[in-house]
């Protein structure tokens, strides 16, 4: 079991003849994910590596039937493709494209609640994010697939590399991963830390959460006081940022400490209030939850 | 992106914004024609970066042209050193001459993103002056918030709400809605990330102005904006990140002397964090991006080490999509051409992780290998020493 995505899972790729698009389209086919079609406007009718490209997405999922989409779009353009997603019904949208404006997602974000308060919902992950993985099932993004397993852990993370390390370090202790979601490192995203708990709540095969967090914004406080009320399965956290300066940007648009909001050590404090175990280190992360599995 | 008060201020009256009048200048003798101009008294007003110019000696009134001409002087080219701007402070380049105005009021209004809700919210508070986290951690009360669809715009009742909380009536209650109301579209249309009026003065005569002013960017919205693109002023930043902007490389100096050079920003943090576990303390956030080459990696590497306080530098790679053995590659390019004067210690995970580690030790330079984050922090810490 897994949440959101996996065998069954239909994947269609916005800017699919770019070549980060290509790139990383083949390699999600290879892991064993079906891409079932492209969509490029204008070369609609050609076929790109075996894969049919379509010029709209509501005709690649009329055509395919595709229910999840990835989006390699360059920033000034990624709303817009968002949206035609949004607009099409399809079910899990993956943005890996980093650097939206954020206005343009705070557009994107009012299209997506005119949506879902009207029809079946949809979901945005990202964007700024690797995408997310079932192991050995569906992989939607630029992960390295090889560093996952299937297995009990839930993965949610604000960030990247710092993702890959966690999965990593459970992968050689033996721990599995049910699915590992990259909810991206922008100010506003569309999915939420408490959107993939409530799943992961719900899902019987995760049996422990890994929530790695980062500087800027209330995310894991809102989180945290989710927890408190409504998750019942133990929670293990890092924050990425203790040693930030405030006001500065830490690479990611979202990552930064303003006006006295967003440090990793009220985020810790919230977390650890909410009864979940935060790590002071990076390296104990697989540890811990090795240990919290076992007890 | 941030830009000075007087740019701020030209930007804002584009949309009806009301701003003193005046005029910025770099020299002396032209801030006294501006004051003359403005009928003799005058404030004269360092143009830097940072909050907190009026008690470091920035901002002075002049009573008379002679005097703006002194003030200017004795502003331009000294280094004003505030709580912002950290023990070195910054010279001053430009002084903004304004009209001297009698206050009745001083308020504070601002515009940001309120990230719970991905929506722009309008703060107000009646205490103007204040830095408004100073209000927030004294009197949370005492702070109004307006939360505004961006697709519908500040409604006139979302200003008034905030209008009369701030206590105006009459005539500051119209000038004040409509103040509101353009702040809101000038934060919006320029894809602001912070519009702030601190303070918004009342002036005996009923008139309500943005006696100071405070807009800074979203950089990922720039490129629709190549107007405010200008406006940057690179003086006002740092040599080095400015060189590693150029270079595609994410890049914030720090005060410690452990260099990092991390792929991810996630990770390039979490590096910064492992060194402070470890007892040391970091130089500098790296991240050398997703998709480095040998070229990135050996600027990076260029960069790090033109910090003279860096003593040991931690690469740490976790290669996802970045292969190791590019990262190594770049690496020893980097330390041949440069010779090495320091200890170097490299953690690399992920893909062609054993051919990387091959590079590296047969490169012959006294790179040290660690096993693991905490292994890494804790050799690259006891080198620094």
């Amino acid at each position: 079991m897994s949440i959101w995505v996996g065998k069954q899972t239909r994947l269609l790729v916005q800017g699919l003849t770019g070549r980060e698009g290509t790139f990383h389209a083949l390699a999600c086919r290879e892991y064993g994910t079906q891409v079932v079609a492209g969509v490029t406007p204008g070369k609609g009718g050609t076929t790109h590596e075996g894969i049919p490209v379509f010029d709209t997405v509501a005709g690649a999922v009329k055509a395919t039937g595709a229910d999840a989409s990835m989006i390699f779009v360059p920033p000034p353009f990624a709303a817009d493709a968002i949206v035609e997603s949004v607009d099409a019904g399809v079910a899990v949208i993956a943005c890996i494209t980093e650097g939206i404006p954020t206005n343009d997602m705070i557009r994107v974000k009012g299209a997506l609640a005119r949506r879902n308060a009207e029809a079946t919902p949809v979901r945005l992950i990202g964007p700024n994010c690797p995408g997310l993985i079932t192991p050995g099932e569906c992989k939607i993004g630029i992960m390295p697939g090889r560093i996952h397993r299937p297995g009990p852990v839930g993965v949610i993370s604000r960030s990247g590399t710092l993702t890959y390390e966690a999965v990593d370090q459970l992968t050689a202790l033996g721990l599995g991963q049910s699915t590992v979601i990259g909810i991206g490192g922008d100010p506003v995203n569309g999915t939420s830390f408490i959107d993939c708990l409530r799943s992961f709540g719900d899902d019987p095969a995760t049996k422990a959460v890994v929530l790695i967090g980062e500087i800027g914004g209330m995310a894991e406080e809102e989180a945290a006081c989710f927890v408190a009320g409504h998750f019942r399965k133990p929670v293990v956290a890092f924050i990425a940022g203790q040693t930030a300066p405030p006001g500065r940007r830490m690479g990611h648009a979202g990552a930064i400490i303003a006006g006295g909001r967003g440090t990793a050590a009220d985020k810790i404090k919230a977390l650890e209030a909410a009864g979940i175990a935060v790590v002071r280190s990076p390296a104990e992360i697989g540890g811990r939850v090795q240990e919290i599995l076992r007890a | 992106m941030k830009v000075h008060e007087y740019q701020a201020k030209s930007i804002l009256a584009r949309y009806g914004v009301a701003v003193p009048r005046g005029e910025v200048t770099d020299n002396p003798a032209e801030a006294r024609e501006i004051a003359k101009a403005l009928g003799g008294r005058a404030v004269v007003k360092a143009q830097i970066h940072a909050g907190g110019r009026g008690k470091a000696g920035g901002v002075r009134v002049a009573s008379d042209p002679e005097e703006a001409f002194a003030h200017a002087r004795a502003i331009l080219g000294m280094r004003l050193v505030t709580p912002q701007t950290g023990p070195a402070g910054r010279v001053v380049a430009k002084v903004l001459v304004e009209e001297a105005l009698d206050i009745d009021r001083e308020l504070y209004l601002g515009v940001t993103l309120d990230r719970s809700r991905g929506l722009p919210s309008m703060m107000a508070s009646g205490s103007g002056g204040m830095e408004i986290e100073e209000v927030a951690a004294k009197d949370p009360g005492a702070i109004v918030r307006e939360v505004i669809d961006a697709g519908l715009g500040m409604f006139p009742f979302q200003a008034r709400k905030l209008a009369f909380a701030l206590g105006l009536a009459g005539e500051p209650l119209r000038k004040g809605v409509a103040f509101m109301q353009a702040l809101f579209r000038a934060y919006a249309e320029t894809d602001a990330s912070l519009a702030e009026i601190n303070p918004l003065l009342v002036t005996k005569s009923g008139a309500v102005l943005a006696l100071d002013a405070k807009m800074s960017f979203d950089d990922n919205a720039l490129f629709r904006h190549p107007d405010i693109k200008e406006m940057r002023d690179l003086a006002e930043e740092d040599p080095l990140e400015v060189e590693a902007s150029k270079f595609g490389l994410n890049y914030i100096k720090l005060d410690g002397n452990v260099g990092c050079m991390v792929n991810g920003a996630g990770l390039a943090m979490a590096t910064m964090d492992l060194v402070k576990l470890a007892g040391g303390e970091p130089a500098n956030f790296l991240d050398v991006g997703g998709g480095a080459n040998e070229e990135q990696v050996k600027n990076a590497f260029r960069i790090i080490l033109s910090d003279s306080n860096v003593r040991a530098v931690l690469i740490n790679i976790f290669g996802g999509i970045m292969r190791c053995d590019i990262i190594a590659k770049g690496v020893v390019a980097a330390v041949r051409e440069m010779g090495l004067s320091i200890s170097i210690v490299v953690r690399l995970e992920g893909t062609n992780v054993d051919q990387g580690k091959q590079i590296l030790r047969e490169s012959g330079l006294k790179i040290t290998p660690a096993d693991g984050l905490s292994d890494a922090a804790r050799k690259v810490v006891e080198a620094a020493r």
